[in-house]
């Protein structure tokens, strides 16, 4: 999906002039960039917090209350510092490098509904189009880790690749049972869908199977422990970033966040139910207290889940080996995929799930 | 300046990587590349660097490039008195500084003839087995870091800080210690020494199963250490090895059994041995060995005998007569030997440490090849290698 | 002959305990043996551990015999390292043996020459003499044949002299700092 077509579809949201619409263009890519920085930050600064209070400490307690503003200063300090270039790197893929990891964790969030309304492009092929684009993330990661001219950082970059490109598979597989069940690509369709029941529970044991699978490969999607090993830092010194920093390592520390969220809120919207306030039967008078929740408190209460059992996985698991990690993805994670993928489809043939609609 | 004819070979480390690189071709037809672990690098504890052959991600040989911190040691030992010696062993392995104070005092007395009375034996003992579980918890906590897991490093920190405060207390220092001194200790225990050790026993014990929930039940670690880095028996032996990375092969070798020093010959414990000698064993045996510690020092904190600290007059100068003598004990990490020679005068003439680690980290060349680079790095650590005790 | 000084620091009065007398009758064997290969064998007097000197020429058989032989089975190299003794113009290496199956030690004792000091490898028995040789090169410039990798361990390649012999001085050592 490119650029023009984004603008075109809000356009055709607001039905006013094309110089009108660049406006709200150039506006909501501000608003976008704005607020996904920001989230970043209070990932960073939730990840230091929560990693604290697992190893029996405070985390950051002196800048503002509590550290709240400890990411901020961290930010400052590393567009302050002195960008280091190695003399042999290929210095213009390591100057682009950073960015594309950055620019791929955006567009693929610009696809993903916060609330029923909220929603910058809502295309017909929007899980189609977040598994493209984050897909570039990894670009950005080998071209870092060959252009360093250092041997970690290859390393880092390989196993990078090797890796996400592997648990991709996964990832797609447990998608895709989803997409069977509600019959759509377009991620409001697949929300709305999930009117009656979220799906990791209404397909009997399938949805969930699928949800574990995706939580499984998209952890190792976004190299987060126990997967990191593109960056291992006791193994490859710091992997596929070991030869940057200020400002350019600062982006691949956001990209990280940012994948860390878009993969969360993806989760969250196949899975939990995105926007969707949580509803049971015909309790209406639970249901109604249910709806008096903002969508949009929802959605972020679904993805914090996620992202705070993402941490959870990170500050309790150690790292696999690299053999390891690519029998668990070929050996077990890709056939459990099909097989929950071919259970799928005969549940959905059948209508073999809760509040079947067929 | 004196110059050696030579007759062998003398090579150099370039000429040894470049017939490295020739030898050996990687049975997929890849090309095998050179990469330099350390000198600083995360995982190498320190200064240690090792020159890996890589082949992909397979480790195919490792040369192990010393002297990093390389201090002359044994150089400066000879211009030192004999109750100067002491405090050059803190900074051997310094992870283990009262039981290598133990040992280098326990060959003065032997040299010098200095009688010590039961109430330093017992106390000496005692600071030896705390300094083991705190030696070992320092470990547990390195080794879940080199593995991946950031927690048990500051989860055996914190453990690792009740019996670093009871050095404080007694002692005043927290790394260093300089506690044991030929003829006796620096000073006699605080007041509330025996109280507090009783405390941190009572808190260490529930602790134990902490760990394990949080790191020997862990499949992943499982799976990472099981059947990694395997040391048989006989290549253990031959390799020098001593300490738990011996006894995690399989041979009950432990001088505090064998020829108890000390007052060892009056407590009950065991040697927790291994099978297999991977990276498992390796770590079960340290973790079984600080259960034992505690066990130690439960039976003899209270019956510290009475008596005095220091037998001698502190500061007498201690002038053994001439000739050789040799003491070795079990540090935390193995067999920590100091040979002395003495001419009969102030100094010795010279002194030579047998460090477990210059030893213990030989068996990483023997073991790591075939394995990949994660692999590589468990192994470093199973083997607990402190740098400054290699390098002396 | 003599038995080697007790090697216990707490008791002072010789008691002949039966360990003592085990150790004896180890001794004489050994050293029965010793004699069967090197008429040069002498007891070390001045030590706290049981030890032997041998002749340069005889090494090797020895520690062969020594490594390889049951009744002895010194399965373990504990340290080899080196006394300088300028005035006499010799170096004596001493080699600490250790047997785990017998719970046994000996120190062997060689000596060479200051001169042109050249002993043969014994890392073909134990494995970690590779290194302790090499550090003992390093250190003293003694040089062993058949060794499989002989190089500095410690200090740099192209470093001159031996530090830890006695007569070793370089600059750093003359500059005094107080």
């Amino acid at each position: 999906m490119s650029v023009s077509s984004v603008s075109q579809d809000i356009a055709s949201h607001l039905g006013s002039a094309p110089e009108i619409s660049a406006a709200y263009f150039v506006a909501g890519l501000l608003g976008t960039v704005t607020f996904l920085t920001v989230m970043a930050l209070i990932l960073i600064y939730a990840e230091r917090k929560v990693a604290a209070h697992f190893q029996c400490r405070l985390g950051p307690m002196r800048v503002g209350w509590h550290g709240l503003l400890q990411s901020v200063a961290d930010a400052l300090k590393l567009i302050l510092k002195e960008d280091i270039v190695p003399y042999s790197a290929d210095k213009f893929l390591h100057a682009l490098a950073p960015v594309f990891a950055v620019v791929a964790m955006l567009l693929s969030l610009i696809a993903i509904p916060t609330s029923s309304r909220l929603a910058l492009s809502d295309s017909n092929i929007g899980v189609l189009y977040i598994s493209a684009v984050s897909g570039l993330g990894v670009l950005g990661i080998l071209l870092g880790g060959w252009s360093s001219n250092n041997k970690w950082s290859l390393l880092g970059a390989m196993r990078a690749g090797a890796q996400i490109i592997s648990y991709e598979l996964s990832a797609t597989l447990s998608v895709l049972v989803v997409i069977m069940l509600s019959g759509s690509l377009k991620l409001s369709a697949i929300i709305h869908s999930q009117e009656a029941g979220w799906w990791i529970w209404r397909a009997p044991g399938v949805g969930l199977l699928a949800f574990l699978l995706f939580i499984v490969s998209s952890t190792a999607e976004i190299n987060r422990t126990p997967f990191d090993l593109a960056e291992g830092e006791s193994e490859l010194t710091a992997g596929f970033h070991t030869e940057y920093s200020g400002m350019r390592f600062a982006f691949f520390f956001l990209a990280e966040y940012l994948n860390l969220f878009v993969v969360s809120a993806l989760g969250a919207t196949l899975f939990l139910g995105g926007w969707m306030p949580f509803h049971i039967g015909n309790f209406s008078g639970f249901n109604a207290a249910m709806d008096l929740i903002p969508e949009f408190i929802w959605f972020m209460g679904k993805t914090a889940f996620l992202i705070f059992l993402s941490m959870w996985f990170r500050w309790t698991f150690p790292r696999l080996r690299v053999d390891q990690l690519m029998k668990l993805e070929w050996k077990v994670l890709m056939p459990i995929g099909f097989i929950n993928l071919l259970l799928a489809a005969m549940m959905t043939l059948f209508g073999f799930y809760f509040f079947a609609t067929t | 300046m004196v110059t050696v004819e030579i007759k062998t070979k003398i090579s150099s480390l370039d000429e040894r990587i470049n017939a490295m690189a020739l030898q050996g071709e990687s049975p997929l037809g890849t090309q095998e590349y050179f990469v330099n672990m350390g000198p600083q690098h995360p995982s190498t504890h320190g200064v240690l660097r090792l020159v890996l052959k890589l082949d992909g991600e397979t480790v195919r040989e490792i040369i192990p490039v010393l002297g990093y911190i390389h201090r002359g040691m044994e150089k400066k030992a000879e211009t030192l008195g004999y109750r100067q010696q002491v405090h050059l062993t803190d900074r051997l392995d310094y992870l283990c500084s009262v039981m290598n104070n133990w040992v280098v005092s326990a060959v003065v007395e032997k040299a010098a003839k200095i009688e010590i009375n039961d109430r330093i034996q017992t106390i000496r003992t005692i600071f030896a087995e705390l300094q083991r579980v705190q030696s070992h918890l320092l470990w547990w906590g390195v080794f879940g870091m080199d593995l991946g897991a950031f927690t048990p490093f500051l989860y055996g920190f914190r453990d690792r800080e009740k019996i670093t405060k009871i050095f404080e207390e007694t002692i005043g220092a927290r790394l260093t210690m300089n506690y044991i001194q030929p003829g006796g200790l620096m000073y006699d225990i605080h007041p509330d020494f025996v109280k507090d050790v009783k405390a941190m026993i009572s808190y260490m014990k529930p602790m134990f199963k902490e760990y394990d929930e949080l790191v020997s039940g862990n499949i992943i670690i499982q799976e990472r250490l099981k059947n990694v880095g395997i040391l048989d028996a006989q290549s253990a032996v031959a390799l020098g090895a001593s300490g738990p990375v011996l006894r995690a092969s399989g041979v009950a070798h432990d001088l505090r059994k064998i020829k108890p020093y000390g007052v060892y010959e009056k407590v009950d414990f065991s040697i927790p041995i291994g099978t297999v000698g991977d990276c498992w064993d390796r770590y079960s045996v340290r973790m079984l060995e600080m259960r034992e510690s505690l066990k130690i020092i439960e039976q003899l904190i209270d019956s510290i005998p009475e008596g005095k600290h220091l037998t001698m007059k502190p500061g007498a100068k201690i002038r053994p007569p001439a000739g050789i003598y040799y003491e070795q004990m079990e540090t935390a990490r193995g067999i920590f030997g100091v040979f002395l020679h003495s001419d009969g005068s102030e100094k010795p003439s010279r002194v030579h440490y047998r460090t477990p680690n210059f030893h213990n980290l030989w068996c990483l060349t023997k073991i790591a090849p075939g394995g990949r680079i994660g692999d590589l790095v468990s192994i470093i650590s199973s083997l607990d290698v402190v740098v400054p005790d290699i390098d002396r | 002959m003599t038995t080697p000084p007790n090697d216990s620091t707490q008791s002072s009065a010789p008691q002949s305990t039966p360990a003592d007398e085990l150790k004896a009758i180890f001794l004489t064997c050994l050293l029965d043996s010793l004699i069967a290969l090197d008429s040069g064998v002498k007891v070390r007097e001045d030590s706290s551990l049981m030890s032997v000197k041998i002749s340069e020429s005889a090494l090797l058989k020895v520690m062969t015999l020594l490594k390889q032989d049951s009744r002895f089975d010194f399965d373990q190299l504990q340290f080899h390292t080196v006394l300088d003794w300028p005035e006499e113009q010799r170096m004596e290496c001493l080699y600490l043996l250790n047997s785990t199956k017998k719970s046994q030690e000996l120190l062997i004792s060689v000596s060479v020459s200051r001169e042109k000091p050249q002993l043969p490898s014994v890392s073909k028995l134990w494995a970690i003499a590779e290194w302790q040789e090499r550090e003992v090169y390093d250190m003293f410039g003694i040089t062993y044949e058949n060794h499989p990798d002989l190089r500095r361990i410690f200090l740099d390649d192209d470093w001159q002299g031996f530090p830890l012999r006695k007569d070793y001085q370089d600059e750093f050592m003359l500059r005094k700092p107080w």
